[in-house]
């Protein structure tokens, strides 16, 4: 079974995921990272694949993209760094990243490399439902990948369902009209369309997802889903960090509350 | 808008594909936008009202049609019959207010209250601050903090018109930057924003509806051109390809003519293998770039490979998919013009025909020694832009 679908089974509330930038802050970190963050208690990590041109991103992840890329992360370093990563770290991981570097590397090959280390699913902002039916969602079964879907305060009813329809795992419900970035606080429109589609009775589970950045907004969020993510936060507690295991450890627990 | 006759080579598809390229790669965030504008946009663009609206600002704002000018000594300096279509008479200097005055109308009718727009010379920045000023809408512009420094002129032009002009200081800080920034931007605004593209460029429909915006260049040099030569058809069009708007607008009714050679100028840069340089025909491979699949330079790794023109309106990795298309069949032939050369260019037209062109259509110029062509040959170069917004690079490049 996918980790994924495993991960839900057994557990539905509070899931917390973390996003880091492969690569980063040292190019050589990727590892040690995510077992900091696996020691901390997240349920699920999403690794970025570093891109020159993150049209989804805010400032912090912007930057900690073109560091990655500095410090030399390629698909193709991250695999070699991931291979064998699963003797270490149990709980999901999911790449995210943007289309046109997979492309280059190769679709097929992507995907094929990703089952060999024990990846479980894609986030790919930039590749909308349609292409991915026309092009892609075969091969991603193949090799075992759920294709992890993003909705917004602007998707449409309908459109939701079908992405519902389409989804493996989890919904990935972006928080608000944003780019990623941490925001402070969640506005009651925001709670308004947490509860929306709380209500949709949706076949899958949701996390939420872009500006969450503490233990109030994660608490919040995951009151109207099963969960929330946590990227600019994350990646602004680790840029300057001396003490990578330590600092990880703290934002965990004080996220966790 | 006039539909043409016989089997059409170049159409976009029901997916927004030209070929092989095209397509709308964009971010959930941005579908319901990206699809309010492809279910809308022909239908609103076809009915009298926004065609009564287009054509008369058009004509009593933009000042068109634009003249097809005859040039006699630089006809003679080349050896063959050289036309010039005169875009750079258009109000605020160049096509891209072509595309402006359609989209803003557009905009107004989908009852949007806030334009935004990337900009790299600039040119498509005063295009936009100017028709939001004559519609009363907010104008937020984003541009390359580098092209800021090297467009001050248009930058000015901007805040005076009204326009917020906001720097884009990641990567490259020029048109690719910009235009990720306002992508971003669009994001946290989708409802009440529209963002307006200012070349053939974006997801679809961005590309079509550009063309078909800047098509009234090629419709008119057909008409012109009639009454001039008692013949529709040159042999040569040429014009220079940043994201291929004005390249797009001076084709588009001669796509399916094959007896018309179409010539596209990109920018070398330092020379096409120097490192620095935005040659995409020869150097872009095919990717995803900016919600559309195309020719793009970049690593091996599928990174965005940052450009280099002197011309901060070629200063972009990318070609708009319909371009890429073109070079792909065959149907436009591509030539790529060093920064020196391009100047040269500048200053040949400025001194044959008292034209001081903008260094984007220098290129275009540029484009006849390195093409083949007979003597009767008649040849139209599209006048894309004037050189009053590049003074200070023509200062400091200084060969005159
Ligand atoms: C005068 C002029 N020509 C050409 C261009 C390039 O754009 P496009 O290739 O879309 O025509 C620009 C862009 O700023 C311009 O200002």
């Amino acid at each position: 079974m996918n980790r994924i679908n495993y991960l839900f089974q057994n557990k539905n509330k509070d899931l917390l995921s973390i996003y880091v930038t492969a690569g980063f802050p040292k190019l050589e970190d990727t590892l040690p990272v995510l077992e900091a963050i696996q020691e901390g208690g997240a349920d699920l990590i999403e690794i970025g694949l570093p891109y020159s041109d993150p049209i989804a991103d805010g400032p912090t992840i912007q930057e900690s993209n073109a560091i990655a890329l500095e410090n030399g992360m390629s698909i193709k370093k991250l695999f070699s760094q991931l291979l064998g990563f699963r003797a270490k770290i149990h709980v999901p991981v999911i790449l995210m990243g943007y289309l046109n570097p997979i492309i280059q590397f190769g679709v097929e090959e992507f995907c094929k490399k990703c089952k060999e280390v024990g990846i479980d699913g894609l986030i790919l902002p930039d590749l909308p439902m349609s292409h991915y039916l026309e092009e892609y969602k075969e091969i991603f079964e193949r090799y075992g990948l759920f294709n992890i879907f993003l909705i917004s305060p602007q998707t449409s009813e309908a459109r939701i369902r079908e992405i519902d329809r389409y989804s493996q795992g989890f919904i990935y419900m972006v928080s608000s009209h944003a780019i990623t970035g941490a925001k402070s606080a969640i506005s009651e429109e925001q709670e308004q369309y947490f509860e929306r589609i709380a209500a949709m009775n949706l076949n899958h589970p949701r996390l939420i997802g872009f500006g969450i950045s503490d233990a109030a907004t994660f608490q919040l969020a995951s009151r109207y889903s099963n969960g929330a993510i946590m990227g600019s936060a994350f990646i602004k507690k680790i840029k300057d960090s001396k003490e990578l295991k330590q600092d990880i450890k703290n934002f965990l627990s004080e996220v966790r509350g | 808008m006039e539909t043409i006759k016989g089997k059409r080579m170049i159409q976009v598809d029901e997916r927004g594909f030209y070929g092989k390229f095209g397509g709308a790669y964009v971010p959930e965030m941005l579908y319901p936008n990206v699809e309010e504008l492809r279910e809308n946009w022909e239908t609103i663009v076809s009915r009298s009202d926004f065609q009564e609206e287009f054509q008369g600002l058009l004509r009593d704002f933009v000042g068109r049609p634009t003249p097809l000018y005859f040039a006699a000594r630089l006809s003679e300096s080349f050896g063959a019959k050289i036309y010039l279509k005169r875009e750079d008479l258009c109000h605020t200097g160049a096509h891209k207010v072509n595309n402006t005055v359609g989209q803003i109308i557009l905009a107004k009718k989908l009852g949007k209250k806030r334009i935004i727009a990337e900009t790299g010379a600039g040119q498509h920045g005063v295009a936009t601050a100017t028709v939001c000023a004559l519609m009363g809408m907010d104008c937020t512009i984003y541009m390359g903090e580098l092209d800021i420094k090297r467009q001050r002129p248009n930058v000015e032009r901007m805040r005076i018109l009204g326009a917020k002009v906001v720097p884009a200081v990641s990567g490259s800080k020029t048109l690719k930057d910009a235009t990720n920034e306002a992508m971003r931007a669009w994001i946290t605004d989708p409802v009440g924003t529209h963002y307006i593209i200012g070349s053939v460029v974006g997801p679809h429909p961005y590309p079509e509806m550009v063309a078909r915006f800047q098509s009234v260049i090629s419709e008119e040099i057909k008409r012109q051109l009639l009454a001039k030569e008692g013949r529709e058809n040159p042999d040569l069009v040429i014009a220079c390809v940043g994201g291929g708007s004005n390249a797009a607008g001076a084709f588009y009714h001669y796509y399916n003519q094959p007896s018309v050679r179409l010539i596209a100028a990109e920018a070398a840069g330092l020379g096409i293998h120097s490192g620095k340089s935005a040659a995409t025909s020869v150097l872009g491979t095919p990717g995803i770039l900016h919600g559309s699949k195309t020719l793009l330079m970049q690593t091996e790794d599928g990174q965005v490979v940052e450009p280099h023109s002197i011309s901060a309106g070629l200063d972009y990795p990318g070609i708009g998919p319909v371009h890429a298309h073109l070079h792909d069949i065959g149907r436009a032939e591509f030539v790529a013009v060093e920064d020196e050369n391009a100047m040269q260019a500048g200053i040949l037209l400025s001194r044959t025909e008292g034209i001081i062109p903008a260094i984007e259509t220098a290129h275009a110029i540029h484009a006849l020694h390195q093409i083949s062509y007979r003597p009767s040959d008649l040849i139209v170069i599209n006048l894309s832009g004037r050189g009053d917004k590049d003074l200070e690079t023509y200062i400091q490049w200084g060969n005159y």
